[in-house]
């Protein structure tokens, strides 16, 4: 063995290393011993400040190769690997990498043998200070010193304080300078400082937390940004602390509201359903599957304002196999006393203007967007009150129940209540009308005025009216008769 | 009155963040890489997106995601937002959203802006306050971070176009994964509309790349493409449609990501939607099954064999074990021979364990050791290969393989809740 040239045997050589993130230091001094074929049980690598006195039968000065250009091999992988192992903060990094450097020359590909246990260490470590860079990008927190007004980043001075793991921060400074190349910033750390000034940076020794600004009215805005961004319908704290563990907690200002928001999150959930249930009653159920029992759920239907009134649901009437089913809005004054649709006087407009048609009501299903009369009381009378749209949305489910067993081959909606109803979108009547709209159950939907809009006119508009309203109702014959026969 | 002013900012914030956060997108990946350096302002992309925090619902917060305003003229019955719904509205000016958006990001809180907005006035209106938004942040202030502008469908292409010039990705809801769910519940858009808005940005993204290709200081359009998103469990949908309609839009229109979004239940939803949430775990397995077809080889049809007969994927077991389960005449699969297209089917095998098993079997010949080393858990592996010194005679025909390999049922409530 020619190594035996150079070593003296029982020979133990240290290297103090200048910087514990010094690669190029490492990667000289590995060399030449590799060269000299100094093994690795033969070298201790002391990182500065670490106990290098255990070492102290050591010998500092490193042997001389004889052909200081002898290769040394050294594969791709390795090299972008013990780059970013270099700044571990483990004590033995450099043992290490001096041991896998060793092993390289007889065996070069070894870093492709994942199942190896050291190979597998270094990609650990790389791995840990790859994730501790990128968690740095992503949790140092700038606050600002000094005043934001001005041209763009001067006049003000943003600083952070954050926590490594590793000795990442002078490898790191690149990321910020590229991105925050016209501010002015330092970010603190108890492994050294760095400094841009937008020119150059600057480094100085380890920090404080104390050395750096407490608090920066921004924070306000974050912190109810990170509040309000947060679903309390979808809690997976587990994904959080995977990827945003507690350490790093203590130094990020929106950190502070998590244990609030984790413990109200259930509260808020249920709040969030039941503000719809508030307003729905309890949950909706499957639906009724028989006219009668949609009759007998109605009357017990609290899912809307309307329903708490002092009235009763009027259910829909005629054959539960009506080719031909009519919408109105909702019962009115009369209709709610009697307990039948259209019996008021926009009934008698509705059912003159049928006879005229020629539609039959008993072969006709006659119902209500609405099943309750909304109203305001005045002295002893019930005023009508048109509903809201979100009223005939809740009371979509109960028209739909008795479409789906019904099923009229042709709709008719009176008003743009009872086409909002089918549509779920407030159309115009003056545009709808006189064409036929298919409905996704198969079945197609004419739109028309409700008839006491007929009777609130008066003179030649009521007379236009009045024409349009029969002649929606003679198409709706027309088709009638083509789609029965 | 400064102070009035701060105290009127954050009730915004508060109003049209919570509107914004059903939006499931918060990527900041992939676009040009770009610095400050040499500019006036500030920001940088480079490649990977960066999660600034994680929120408690375990999503990134990688983007100031916000809503310019929250009135919409719109009656989309799944959206809080919707015309007919009882929520606080606010508003904010195009200044507004760039100074806050520079205030975040000086502080490192940000990646960018994803900006989307409630219809006000009209389609073309409130795109154009969107486009101004970013033409503020990017002519005004040189901000050099990430952009990601929520199109409208509805507004003139001429609009869309210059909105794809500001931003890195511009996107495009679906919403629903069906046409009737779209009528049924989003009564004012249409599918034609939205599709036809996708594929005249796929054509604008590719056009840019063709002129970068041949003039340098072509401009960019939308270099981080675009993406949609999909709300799960709000009609009747199955899996098996949704699988079929996200691998159509990945196909006809070039998308980066297809969002799925667990419908949530909403304050003041309406009363056609159903009030109880999907599971959670649902949107979980889409997610899944979405990657098996980005990275894993599957066919968008072999992802539909693996649900069952709803047509849904099992919840209990992740879809690629699900696929393995019904076709057990693929395994076992031998670690040292087997192809990579092979491996990559084998449950528990991710892309990563792939690439190791692929490279260390030219050195040494693999045992279940070794496997063991190189993957999560191999107990979840074993029945599905053999090695070495391993074969798994009568495991994979066991009738009861499954429930061994599901997770416990505790734990699953656990995930789900």
């Amino acid at each position: 063995m020619t190594a035996l040239q150079h070593v003296k045997l029982g020979t133990y050589y240290v290297v103090h290393m200048p910087e514990p993130d010094d690669f190029a230091f490492w990667r000289e001094r590995a060399r030449q011993l590799v060269q000299c074929d100094v093994p690795p049980d033969r070298v201790a690598w002391v990182e500065p400040g670490g106990n290098g006195s255990l070492f102290s039968h050591g010998d500092k000065r490193l042997p001389v190769p004889d052909d200081a250009t002898r290769m040394i091999r050294a594969s791709k992988r390795f090299l972008s690997i013990a780059k970013n192992v270099a700044h571990h903060s483990d004590p033995e990094r450099f043992s290490l990498l001096y041991a896998m450097l060793w092993r390289l020359q007889s065996n070069p590909r070894l870093m492709e043998d994942k199942a190896d246990s050291q190979v597998r260490r270094l990609e650990d470590m790389d791995k840990s200070v790859r994730r501790d860079a990128h968690k740095m990008h992503a949790f140092v927190r700038f606050r600002m010193v000094g005043d934001e007004e001005g041209p763009e980043g001067n006049g003000e001075h943003y600083v952070a304080w954050f926590e490594p793991d590793h000795h990442i921060v002078r490898r790191e400074a690149g990321f910020f300078v590229r991105r925050f190349a016209n501010m002015h910033w330092s970010i603190l750390t108890p492994r050294g400082c760095i400094h841009w000034d937008g020119e150059v940076v600057r480094e100085s020794g380890p920090a404080q937390k104390s050395d750096a600004p407490q608090g920066d009215p921004a924070e306000d805005l974050w912190r109810k940004y990170y509040a309000s961004i947060f679903n309390p319908a979808r809690l997976k704290i587990g994904a959080m602390l995977k990827e945003m563990p507690r350490k790093y907690w203590k130094n990020m200002p929106e950190a502070a509201l998590i244990p609030e928001l984790v413990a109200g999150a259930q509260k808020r959930e249920s709040e969030m359903v039941d503000a719809g249930a508030s307003l729905f009653g309890e949950e909706f159920e499957d639906r009724p599957e028989t006219l009668a029992a949609i009759d007998k759920a109605i009357h017990a239907c609290r899912k809307c304002p309307i329903g708490s009134l002092e009235n009763e649901a009027v259910m829909g009437e005629g054959p539960d196999d009506a080719a031909l089913m009519i919408v109105g809005e909702q019962p009115g004054d009369q209709e709610d006393l009697a307990g039948k649709p259209f019996v008021g006087p926009a009934g008698q407009v509705l059912d003159a203007a049928l006879a005229v048609a020629g539609i039959e009501r008993e072969q006709t299903y006659v119902t209500n967007a609405v099943k309750h009369f909304k109203y305001t009381q005045r002295g002893k009378r019930r005023l009508h009150q048109s509903p809201t749209a979100k009223e005939i949305d809740v009371c979509r489910w109960w028209h739909e129940a008795e479409r789906a067993i019904v099923k009229p081959k042709v709709v008719l909606a009176l008003g743009a209540s009872a086409a909002r109803a089918m549509l779920g979108k407030t159309v115009s009547i003056s545009k709808v009308r006189g064409e036929p709209m298919p409905l996704d159950d198969g079945s197609e939907l004419w739109v028309t005025a409700h008839p006491s809009y007929l009777l609130r006119l008066d003179g030649d508009a009521k007379a236009e009216q009045e024409r349009l309203f029969a002649a929606d109702l003679a198409a709706v014959k027309e088709r009638l008769s083509q789609l029965v026969g | 009155m400064e102070h009035m002013a701060a105290l009127e900012t954050i009730q915004k914030l508060e109003i049209l963040a919570d509107a914004a956060k059903y939006d499931a997108s918060c990527a900041s990946s992939g676009t040009a890489k770009r610095n400050s350096k040499g500019g006036k302002g500030v920001g940088s992309t480079e490649g990977m997106g960066i999660c600034h925090a994680y929120a408690p619902d375990g999503r990134c917060i990688s983007l100031l995601k916000i809503l310019l305003t929250n009135h919409c003229i719109f009656d989309c019955h799944y959206c809080i937002n919707r015309k007919s719904s009882n929520v606080r509205r606010a508003k904010f000016t195009p200044q507004e959203v760039a100074d806050l958006t520079l205030t975040f990001y000086r502080r490192n809180y940000i990646e960018g802006l994803f900006l989307s907005s409630g219809i006000i006035k009209s389609s073309n209106h409130t795109m154009e306050l969107l486009v101004e938004t970013a033409r503020i942040l990017r002519e005004d202030h040189d901000f050099r971070g990430y952009i990601h502008l929520k199109t409208i469908p509805e507004a003139d292409p001429d609009l869309a176009h210059q909105a794809g010039l500001y931003a890195d990705r511009v996107s495009i809801n679906v919403e629903l994964p069906t046409d009737v769910g779209l009528t049924r519940l989003a009564p004012d858009k249409n599918s034609r509309q939205i599709e036809g808005a996708m594929g005249g940005m796929k054509m604008a993204i590719r056009q840019s790349k063709d002129e970068r290709k041949r003039f340098k200081h072509a401009p960019r359009f939308a270099p981080g493409g675009q993406s949609t998103q999909m709300i799960v469990g709000a009609d009747a949908a199955t899996d098996s449609d949704i699988v079929g309609k996200a691998s159509r839009l990945y196909g006809n229109f070039k998308l980066r990501r297809v969002y799925y979004s667990a419908f949530s239940p909403i304050p003041d939803a309406s009363a056609v939607l159903p009030l109880k949430r999907p599971p959670l775990m649902r949107e979980h397995r889409l997610y899944q099954s979405d990657w098996l077809m980005r990275f894993y080889g599957f066919a968008p049809a072999e992802v539909m064999q693996a649900t069952d007969a709803d047509g849904n994927l099992p919840l209990d077991i992740d879809p690629k074990l699900a696929w393995a389960l019904k076709f057990r005449g693929r395994f076992p699969v031998d670690v040292n021979r087997a192809p990579r297209e092979d491996l990559l089917r084998v449950p528990g095998l991710g892309t990563r364990a792939v690439g190791q098993i692929l490279a260390s079997r030219r050195h040494r010949n693999l045992r279940l050791d070794d496997v063991a080393k190189l993957t999560v858990s191999v107990a979840k592996v074993r029945p599905f290969i053999c090695t070495v010194d391993w074969r798994p005679t009568l495991l994979t025909d066991r009738a009861d393989l499954r429930s061994l390999l599901a997770p416990k049922q505790e734990q699953l409530e656990l995930f789900a809740a």
